[in-house]
């Protein structure tokens, strides 16, 4: 821990996401990629991705997330898995499993893959098939999920949650244990990228959100030992925001399709910072010295409230992307704190528009 | 379709098993052992990573105290409970499984 008084102390990394592209054939009116999806001729090529995992590996990367955008749709995944676990890094495959067939998930383990994780956007065939746009979307994740277990791998079940979605909660319990899940992750959806643009279709009410977060606390202690689930609470109604990634550019990064290295997936949201990409510099230089890493590394760049707030170790005052997203000033408090002024604002929604589908070039509203 | 699975209740018996998917190593980096499972880094002490490495699905919980009570030069009789626990909160993560006695 960076003691509150020094410099920030640049401690080597845990974890590092990768976005390996934007592409993906879902459209999910939340995502958290940024509303400018880059193309596919934007991507860092093979060698390029694996130069840059062999230097997160030098520098200390314990576990790779390999996201996207939908990941698999990369040729090259089975390459880059094995790069790194060569080196020993965990490898976390993050999909929507529509497009898998058995033979790649099995290319996959044979590289090295360590954990795999499908999100499900509904509970139930009709759900799902209706926040991501995608025909018989939820047999197909039935079924990629079923070859992981085949494969002997660790599964786990993403459920991003919001207003179409949270009554399904307990059946995204059920749907965990009957697939064999050792992992269930009740996500509410974070409010930025495409999810800040239709945040007013989304966001479930109050009750709605209590009731979840009494039914999860229980069923996770009765689950004990059966299966894990890791609850991302919904901030929006809370009194102190959530630590953001353990604070900003503490132990993780993430890295978009074209190779600008990130402290958090919304970052480039902050306007008046710069980003780097790899091939530009070293990823130690980036991670180390630059100054959008080291701008709210530590304390010392807090204001008030949150410099002489007992929470700040607890939070870091709030999330960075948030508190410019509301606010315009990157270094304010979180407005999902009670102590910010802005706190009050939060509440006013836009007035609700049918949801605005995840898609390359934006396009207008649709159903 | 697999049964449910059910959670496990550590007994001197049990054979504990790292599962394949859960890393445990030394990270020359930092100095330290390292358990490594979905989403999850964990930072064991030397005797954590100790009791874990002897998780192999053959050896007992019995003999894994015993070989404890052994290296340790401490009596088995002390240091089982302690044990005991440490293994099923790590089976209660699911970080190992278990072969029961057949
Ligand atoms: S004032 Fe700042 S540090 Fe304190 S709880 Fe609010 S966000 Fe966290
Ligand atoms: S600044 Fe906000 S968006 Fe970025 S990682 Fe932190 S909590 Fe997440």
């Amino acid at each position: 821990m960076t003691a509150p008084t020094a410099g920030p102390a640049v401690g080597p990394p845990l974890g590092m996401l990768a976005e390996l592209t934007h592409r993906c054939p879902l459209q999910c009116g939340y995502c958290s990629n940024p509303v400018e999806l880059l193309k596919a001729n934007r991507e860092l090529d093979t060698q390029a991705w694996l130069d840059t995992f062999e230097q997160a590996a030098d520098l200390g990367i314990l576990q790779v997330h390999l996201s996207g955008g939908e990941p698999t749709l990369r040729k090259d995944l089975e390459r880059l898995i094995a790069c790194l676990d060569a080196r020993g890094v965990y490898t976390n495959l993050i999909t929507a499993a529509v497009t898998l067939t058995r033979d790649r998930l099995e290319a996959f383990a044979e590289a090295g893959l360590a954990h795999a994780q499908v999100s499900f956007q509904g509970a139930c065939a009709e759900t799902t098939e209706r926040v991501g746009h995608y025909k018989n979307a939820h047999q197909k994740k039935r079924q990629a999920a079923a070859w992981i277990r085949e494969l002997g791998l660790p599964l786990t079940v993403n459920a991003p949650i919001h207003k179409l979605n949270i009554h399904e909660v307990p059946d995204f319990v059920a749907l965990a244990l009957e697939l064999g899940a050792e992992r269930l992750e009740i996500a509410n959806v974070q409010y930025y990228g495409w999810a800040y643009l239709n945040r007013a279709a989304l966001l479930p009410d109050y009750d709605a959100v209590m009731r979840q977060v009494d039914y999860v606390e229980k069923t996770r202690e009765e689950l004990t030992g059966v299966l894990n689930i890791d609850f991302v609470t919904p901030d929006y109604y809370a009194d102190y925001p959530k630590p953001c990634m353990g604070g900003w550019a503490a132990d993780a990064f993430m890295i978009t399709p074209d190779g600008t290295v990130l402290p958090c997936h919304a970052a480039q949201t902050i306007t008046s910072l710069a980003f780097h990409r790899v091939g530009e510099k070293p990823l130690r230089e980036i991670w180390e010295n630059s100054e959008a890493f080291n701008r709210f590394r530590g304390f010392d760049w807090m204001p008030e409230p949150c410099r002489s707030c007992e929470r700040k170790e607890i939070d870091f005052g709030g999330c960075r992307c948030q508190a410019f997203a509301m606010t315009g000033d990157a270094a304010a408090t979180d407005p999902t704190c009670i102590k910010s002024p802005h706190h009050a604002a939060l509440r006013d929604l836009p007035p609700e528009e049918p949801i605005r589908r995840r898609v390359v070039g934006r396009q207008s509203a649709s159903t | 379709m697999t049964p449910f699975r059910t959670r496990v209740v550590i007994t001197s018996a049990s054979r504990p098993l790292v599962p394949p998917h859960v890393h445990l190593r030394f990270d020359d980096l930092r100095g330290k052992w390292v358990v490594l499972a979905p989403e999850k880094v964990l930072w064991p002490d030397e005797i954590g990573a100790d009791i874990l490495g002897r998780c192999t699905g053959a050896a007992t919980v019995s003999d894994i105290v015993g070989g404890l009570a052994e290296d340790y030069d401490a009596p088995a009789e002390q240091i089982a409970p302690d044990v005991l626990a440490f293994l099923q909160e790590w089976c209660d993560r699911l970080l190992l499984r278990c072969e029961e006695t057949k």
